[in-house]
């Protein structure tokens, strides 16, 4: 069962269903509840199909609902990396994206962080997004830019939200930066610093 | 075509004390962006040729009074904010393009300011406003002390937003933005047409912006096409930019009945459309014209333009462009010069 | 409309390159350089052949660093409606005449990453003139060149003076074929492959590179259309209120240019989309010969491509 994500101006990402291509090789990349999305697939693959994929799989709760390892273990994938955080994850997916041929589909699926930073990678090998498949599953917390210092703040949950760095109250919004892989904050209450409104949990 | 420019170019401030002013021949010459007294989005292009004569749109790239302060303010901008000019690894070429343009224009245009010589690769430029001797070969980043894109463009006033064309969509790759109102280049990079308009209200829904690139994927070169935008501004801030908001977004709120006809800015964007010719890229010059309310009033058919304007402006479009703090404030300053009579049609002043 | 006024050029050569394929060179009058390009770019030539006036495109293959001249080369086409022949016949040094600037339909991706160039026959020219911006600029970069003969590999001696490494010549009659499915399994991530060439042989790299896993993005290509011909028919304009008579070698797009409409294009092939026009009344058949409108489109009758599409029926208005 997908997320539903309200549509959104044209800069936020819309992610789709993954479904199996015809391609020399498949480049399988999630996280947590992710992995549910990629056992579906494996539903309906062709013959063959896993003999040419490699899968990333980041498993941030090692034992928890959304912990699919002994199930993508089975699908006798002869690459399967799991990592323990996205960011851990992500210099190995690098490497592989470097030796990849082009013909390797791409298959990007879990919460928004890691389609987020898997997809910027991807770019950052040279490949373009459009070509690339998403599906969105498990959560919806953010990266987002603050617009002022240029920190970085991740796993942010609430709108309005502090700038980790310079700890400004920011507006979270929904326009979107595939080079960043994150989304912009913008001071809310610039106008009226002592304006303070409530943080209310959007991103979950 | 040139003109003998004779400007007088003044020494004011954009910032802290606010010492910008237009005088009377700068006010009559600008671009004022209402044909009629309603306003709505449109892709309103036209060709960029054969300017009218005593207007903003004499020159394909123009120079005003302002110019030697504009530079200066940019400079400030750009010593404190080097994020402000980016250009991304493949748009050099495009930078060289640009380069060429600016000054191919400038020269043409203002012979008495700017000169430049070429012997193949060996070029020869002249800025005498800004004192600047240059000698240097086209395409070698090495004999400039920047890169091609920030070093004319530290020279022109305006900013200036560079694409690359992919996959039949135009993509920012590069830019030096230092008077924009109120988006980020840096945030902004790398975005396609439809990306860096997504906060746009309404508009997309129109299919404007489908429309608009089609227009733009079109121009060719030497067949530059123009349109004009437009929001307003407290004190004629150039810097309007988000990443300085929690500094100028306050000033949202000083806006009084007392201070309304000084402080508040009507701010022209005229964009222009500009096809690269090694590079196969696009420039899109943004130049900045502001007219404080009492310039306004100088011009008698702009202050009931703009009054009506104002009035019936669709309130997303109001909030979007950030006015809802003062709108009524000036509407109401603005009412005093309106006698209710009809306008005469197009935006020059009778 | 042409978009942009047309440049007054002199024809300062024509050379015989081989037995099917003649190369032009243009100069500007005052011998000053002609416009800059980027490679891959064409220009449309203005022919004045008797009472017709024909507009065709053909790719710069000069090189971009050196705009002293243009260079186009044209593959003699006998089963052709005209265009290729009126250059081999009627064109000689010293003759005036007019070409569009150049606008690029085909240009290469900036970005860094490799470009793989697949070439058949005369389709070389677009690459003749990228190759020389490439060495000049660096990057990575391959170009496969199919050709039927020998005699028929024009610039192949120039090629491999110029890219070395880089050239792989394929030659036809001595058994000689472009693995189409070994190239496009070994590209690096990142590569782009632009394809230029006769149709069925774009057709299959298109074909061979979807099967093999490539996203469309990755991959370019342009090709010669040339307006099919067909029964001649009439069509109407709302706009500016003319019934327009389309011959058999003509297409809407020329039979408006000859009636004095001055009708946008750009690649006069039906591939980029500028001479998209509305269908305002309909009673026949659309044959519509381009590849911009999708099928939708196509199947509801509403947009046109006057550039190559035709009609047979009864009424057909456009707005234009």
């Amino acid at each position: 069962m997908s997320s539903e994500i309200p549509p959104s101006i044209k800069s936020r990402p819309v992610y789709g269903t993954l479904s199996p291509v015809e391609a020399n090789a498949h480049l399988i990349i999630a996280d947590d509840a992710g992995g549910s999305v990629i056992l579906e697939l494996a539903k309906q693959v062709p013959d063959g199909f896993w003999d040419k994929a490699e899968i990333h799989y980041t498993n941030t709760n090692p034992g928890g609902e959304q912990d699919h390892t002994e199930a993508l273990e089975a699908l006798g994938c002869p690459r399967l990396f799991i990592a323990p955080t996205i960011h851990s994850a992500l210099p190995r997916l690098r490497r592989s994206l470097e030796r990849s041929k082009m013909g390797t589909q791409l298959y990007l699926t879990g919460s928004e962080q890691l389609l987020s930073l898997a997809m910027k990678t991807g770019m950052e090998a040279g490949l373009d997004y459009a070509g690339m498949q998403t599906q969105h599953r498990g959560s919806l917390a953010r990266r987002m830019q603050c617009v002022h210092c240029k920190g970085f703040t991740e796993d942010v949950t609430t709108n309005p939200a502090n700038c980790s760095h310079c700890e400004l109250l920011l507006l979270v919004r929904d326009h979107y930066s595939r080079r960043f892989a994150a989304f912009q904050g913008v001071n809310i209450n610039a106008e009226d610093p002592t304006d303070i409104p409530e943080k209310v949990e959007e991103f979950l | 075509m040139s003109t003998a420019s004779k400007i007088e170019f003044r020494d004011e401030t954009f910032r802290d004390d606010f010492t910008f002013k237009n005088s009377p021949e700068t006010v009559l010459r600008a671009p004022f962006p209402f044909d009629n007294d309603e306003y709505m989005y449109a892709v309103n292009m036209e060709l960029h040729k054969d300017g009218k004569k005593g207007t903003a749109f004499e020159q394909p790239i123009d120079v005003d009074e302002h110019y030697l302060s504009e530079m200066h303010d940019r400079a400030l901008v750009l010593d404190e904010d080097p994020l402000r000019c980016q250009s991304l690894p493949h748009m050099t070429l495009a930078g060289w393009d640009t380069l060429e343009l600016l000054m191919v224009s400038k020269a043409e245009g203002y012979p008495d300011l700017f000169s430049l010589s070429r012997d193949g690769d060996n070029w020869h430029w002249i800025n005498r406003p800004m004192n600047i001797d240059q000698k240097f070969v086209f395409g070698d980043e090495t004999t400039l002390p920047y890169g091609p894109l920030e070093y004319i463009t530290r020279q022109a006033q305006g900013d200036f937003c560079v694409l690359d064309e992919r996959d039949g969509n135009l993509w920012m790759d590069a830019g030096m933005v230092t008077t924009q109102a109120d988006w980020s280049l840096d945030f902004d990079i790398g975005m396609n047409f439809f990306e860096w308009h997504a906060p746009v209200p309404l508009a997309h829904e129109k299919g404007i912006f489908k429309r608009a690139l089609k227009y733009l994927l079109a121009i060719q070169q030497s067949n530059p096409a123009r349109r004009l935008n437009w929001t307003m501004t407290v004190n004629p801030r150039l810097d309007t930019s988000p990443e300085h908001y929690h500094q100028w977004g306050p000033e949202n709120t000083h806006i009084t009945p007392e201070n309304v006809a000084d402080k508040l800015f009507l701010r022209i964007e005229l964009q222009s459309f500009w096809r690269l010719p090694r590079s196969n890229g696009m420039l899109f010059p943004i130049r900045c014209y502001m007219l404080s309310m009492r310039d306004l009033t100088t011009v008698p058919k702009w202050a009931k333009r703009f009054h009506r304007v104002l009035n019936t402006l669709p309130p997303e479009i109001g909030s979007y462009k950030g006015l809802d703090n003062f709108r009524q404030i000036a509407i109401d300053y603005l009412a005093n010069y309106d006698d209710g009579k009809d306008t005469s049609p197009g935006p020059f002043p009778d | 409309m042409s978009v942009n006024p047309m440049l007054d050029v002199i024809v300062t050569d024509v050379v015989e390159v081989n037995s099917l394929i003649k190369r032009f060179h243009f100069k500007l009058p005052d011998g000053s350089p002609l416009p800059a390009f980027s490679g891959g770019a064409h220009v449309v030539i203005e022919m004045q052949d008797g009472e017709q006036i024909r507009r065709t495109p053909y790719s710069l293959m000069s090189s971009p660093l050196d705009t002293s001249d243009y260079q186009i080369s044209i593959r003699r086409d006998d089963e052709g409606r005209g265009g290729s022949l009126y250059m081999h016949r009627e064109v000689s040094k010293g003759m005036k005449m007019r070409l569009s600037p150049p606008t690029n339909l085909f240009a290469l991706d900036n970005r860094s990453g490799k470009q793989l160039m697949i070439a058949g026959g005369i389709g070389i020219t677009p690459f003749l003139a990228q190759t020389a911006q490439m060495i000049a600029r660096g990057g990575a970069f391959e170009l496969h060149y199919g050709v039927r003969s020998r005699e028929l590999g024009s610039y192949i001696d120039e090629l491999g003076a110029r890219i070395g490494h880089r050239l792989h010549c394929y030659i036809g009659d001595e058994g000689q074929k472009i693995d189409f499915d070994g190239l496009l399994s070994s590209q690096p991530a990142g590569t782009h492959v632009y394809v230029c060439g006769p149709e069925p042989m774009i057709n299959h790299v298109l074909e061979r590179a979807k099967a093999n896993g490539w996203p469309d993005s990755h991959v370019h290509y342009e090709h010669f259309a040339k307006a099919p011909a067909g029964q001649p028919f009439t069509f109407e304009l709302k706009a500016s209120g003319k019934t327009i008579e389309v011959g058999e070698n003509q297409s809407m797009l020329e039979a408006m240019e000859a009636a004095g409409i001055d009708a946008p294009y750009l690649c006069r092939g039906g591939a980029c989309g500028h001479c998209e026009s509305d269908v305002i009344e309909v009673d026949g058949e659309v044959q519509h010969e381009d590849h911009w409108l999708d099928d939708d489109e196509k199947a509801s009758g509403k947009k046109i491509m006057p550039c190559v599409s035709r009609f047979c029926g009864k009424r057909l208005v456009i707005d234009r």
